[in-house]
């Protein structure tokens, strides 16, 4: 009882809100505009059901899902390494702030015609525009952190007898984690908005290509169904940085 | 030979717009092994400053400042700084964490480094807070760690900025009280900024009073001849008082008519 209580404390806000959308969505699709190009959410989850279990679905899913992973790791494992040295060195941040303040003006979308000439249509050019996309936001990030700690904490260390490299791993990193998941988080976002672009313009599958075969074909509801497909994985996925960011965050403080 | 001096040291700001502020002009101090030295003065007079390039965090303009008769040249685990606010203290480490950080930075061996942290922990009367994070700690308590935390480091010297000016004084007179017995027992040389007369005189074996600035300077040293513990209602602490109070009363008032 009192579980049920704590739960719907929790969530019930969530799950009201969630039920009325599809509610509303049902009824629009039937009483407001009653069309084929616009179907009703069980006639969705009918269909979706029925891709998941001859495959279809997943297959979309995990190419797509695939290339993000591919490209948001390698872009993060590259973005942090670089904002750490940019805000902790100067030097290394005057040499590479022209790099980062042009190119991240330049959105990955108007990238993808480069990407397919240089990559082709095949993997890597989809990899390249996620990374292209995840880089730069983590290193502008994780370079504020950098500068936002506070000049105690390291001068702290240094009067405990810390050396440079220890300052660097045992003080900045560890106080910069909130800024880093942050900007991983806001370019898992992005990597959303630009894996669905590049896959409409050039791809064999994923979520964005079957966006494209709909509209081809028109098959309204498959359209619907990669489009409920898109939004509930972003969801989860800033979920799950959020619950990491709550949890992080409230101890790896820069501040404090 | 005294532990820390400063030679004729001048310590010059540059403003942003490129102006220059002469904090410190011919300031001149010595230190002795062991001594408990309280630096008094006016708000904005330069204290921070002495005590900022002592601990080699910053440079002076000119002049010499001595440790055991070598220059201070950068930051040193000799020199174990106490902050003001609570912003040096680790958020992502627990307390006895922080205690142990500068014994992890020497590869102090893990067993060894717990006991010493808790043993410093139970100095400052924080038993029993070792799991706590900084953040789950009162304003007296974060102090306390960051004592542990230098004293746990065993430094020559400890350099302490207004460590209890935030505190409240019920919290801080407890404070002051506990550092005079950690003092007493360990010995350790102590530089104490303060601008509280009171606090100056509790604990202090001499009190350098600083002249207003700009070019602040030491303005005269008060010996403290009183052992032990020091009561506020005995007459030798308010002759005391009234010395320390007779100096710096005047560079208050300078500092507050200053026009900046
Ligand atoms: N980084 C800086 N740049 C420019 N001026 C500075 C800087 N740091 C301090 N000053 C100036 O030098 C003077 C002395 O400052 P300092 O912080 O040493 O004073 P203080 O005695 O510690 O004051 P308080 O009691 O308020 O802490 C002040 O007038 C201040 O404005
Ligand atoms: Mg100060």
């Amino acid at each position: 009882m009192r579980l049920a209580r704590h739960l719907w404390t929790v969530y019930g806000g969530y799950a009201l809100g969630f039920a009325s959308l599809f509610v509303i969505w049902q009824l629009a699709s039937i009483y407001l505009v009653s069309s084929v190009l616009f179907p009703p959410p069980t006639v969705v989850f009918k269909k979706g059901l029925l891709l998941v279990k001859n495959g279809v679905l997943l297959e979309h899913l995990a190419a797509s899902l695939q290339r993000i992973l591919a490209g948001f790791v390698a872009g993060s494992l590259l973005g942090i390494p670089i904002g750490l040295a940019m805000g902790s060195f100067l030097p290394v941040r005057k040499l590479l702030e022209p790099y980062t303040e042009f190119l991240r003006f330049i959105p990955s979308v108007a990238m993808i015609t480069v990407a397919v000439i240089w990559f082709g249509i095949g993997e890597a050019s989809k990899v390249f525009l996620i990374i292209y996309t995840t880089i730069f936001i983590v290193i502008l990030n994780t370079a504020a952190g950098v500068s936002a700690i506070a000049p105690n904490k390291i001068r702290a260390a240094e009067s405990l007898g810390a050396t440079p490299a220890q300052i660097f791993f045992h003080v900045a990193l560890p106080a910069t984690v909130p800024y880093i998941l942050t900007g991983m988080r806001l370019a898992m976002a992005n990597s959303f908005t630009t894996i669905v672009a590049a896959e409409l313009i050039a791809a064999n599958d994923g979520l964005g290509k079957m966006l494209w075969d709909g509209r081809l074909f028109m098959l309204v509801d498959e359209i619907f169904v990669s489009l409920v497909t898109l939004g509930f994985l972003g969801f989860v996925t800033d979920r799950m940085f959020r619950w990491s960011i709550y949890t992080f965050a409230g101890k790896y403080s820069p501040a404090t | 030979m005294p532990l820390v001096s400063f030679h004729d040291v001048q310590k010059t700001y540059r403003s942003l717009q490129g102006v220059d502020y002469p904090a410190l002009e011919h300031f001149s101090l010595e230190i002795e092994v062991g001594e408990f030295f309280c630096l008094l003065g006016p708000s904005g007079c330069g204290k921070t400053t002495v005590l900022k390039m002592l601990a080699g965090f910053e440079a002076p303009t000119a002049g010499r400042i001595l440790m055991e008769g070598r220059p201070v040249a950068g930051a040193s685990r000799d020199r174990a700084v106490v902050f003001q606010g609570d912003d040096s203290l680790y958020g992502w480490l627990t307390a006895v964490e922080n205690v142990e950080f500068g014994l992890r930075m020497r590869h102090v061996h893990r067993t060894e480094r717990r006991e010493r942290a808790r043993r410093y922990l139970e100095l400052v009367g924080l038993r029993g807070q070792e799991q706590k994070y900084p953040a789950e700690l009162s304003g007296g308590m974060k102090q306390r760690i960051q004592i542990a935390r230098v004293l746990a480091n065993e430094p020559k010297m400890l350099l302490m900025d207004e460590p209890f000016a935030a505190l409240d004084a019920q919290t801080r007179t407890l404070m002051q009280m506990e550092l005079a017995s950690i003092w007493h027992a360990t010995r350790t040389t102590v530089l104490f900024i303060t601008h509280d007369i009171d606090e100056a005189v509790t604990l202090g074996k001499r009190i350098g009073v600083m002249q207003a600035g700009p070019r602040s300077r030491v303005k005269g040293v008060v010996d403290v001849s009183l052992d032990g513990a020091r009561s506020r209602t005995d007459d030798a602490f308010l002759r005391y008082y009234k010395q320390v109070y007779e100096m710096i009363r005047d560079e208050v008032a300078k500092s507050l008519s200053r026009a900046d």
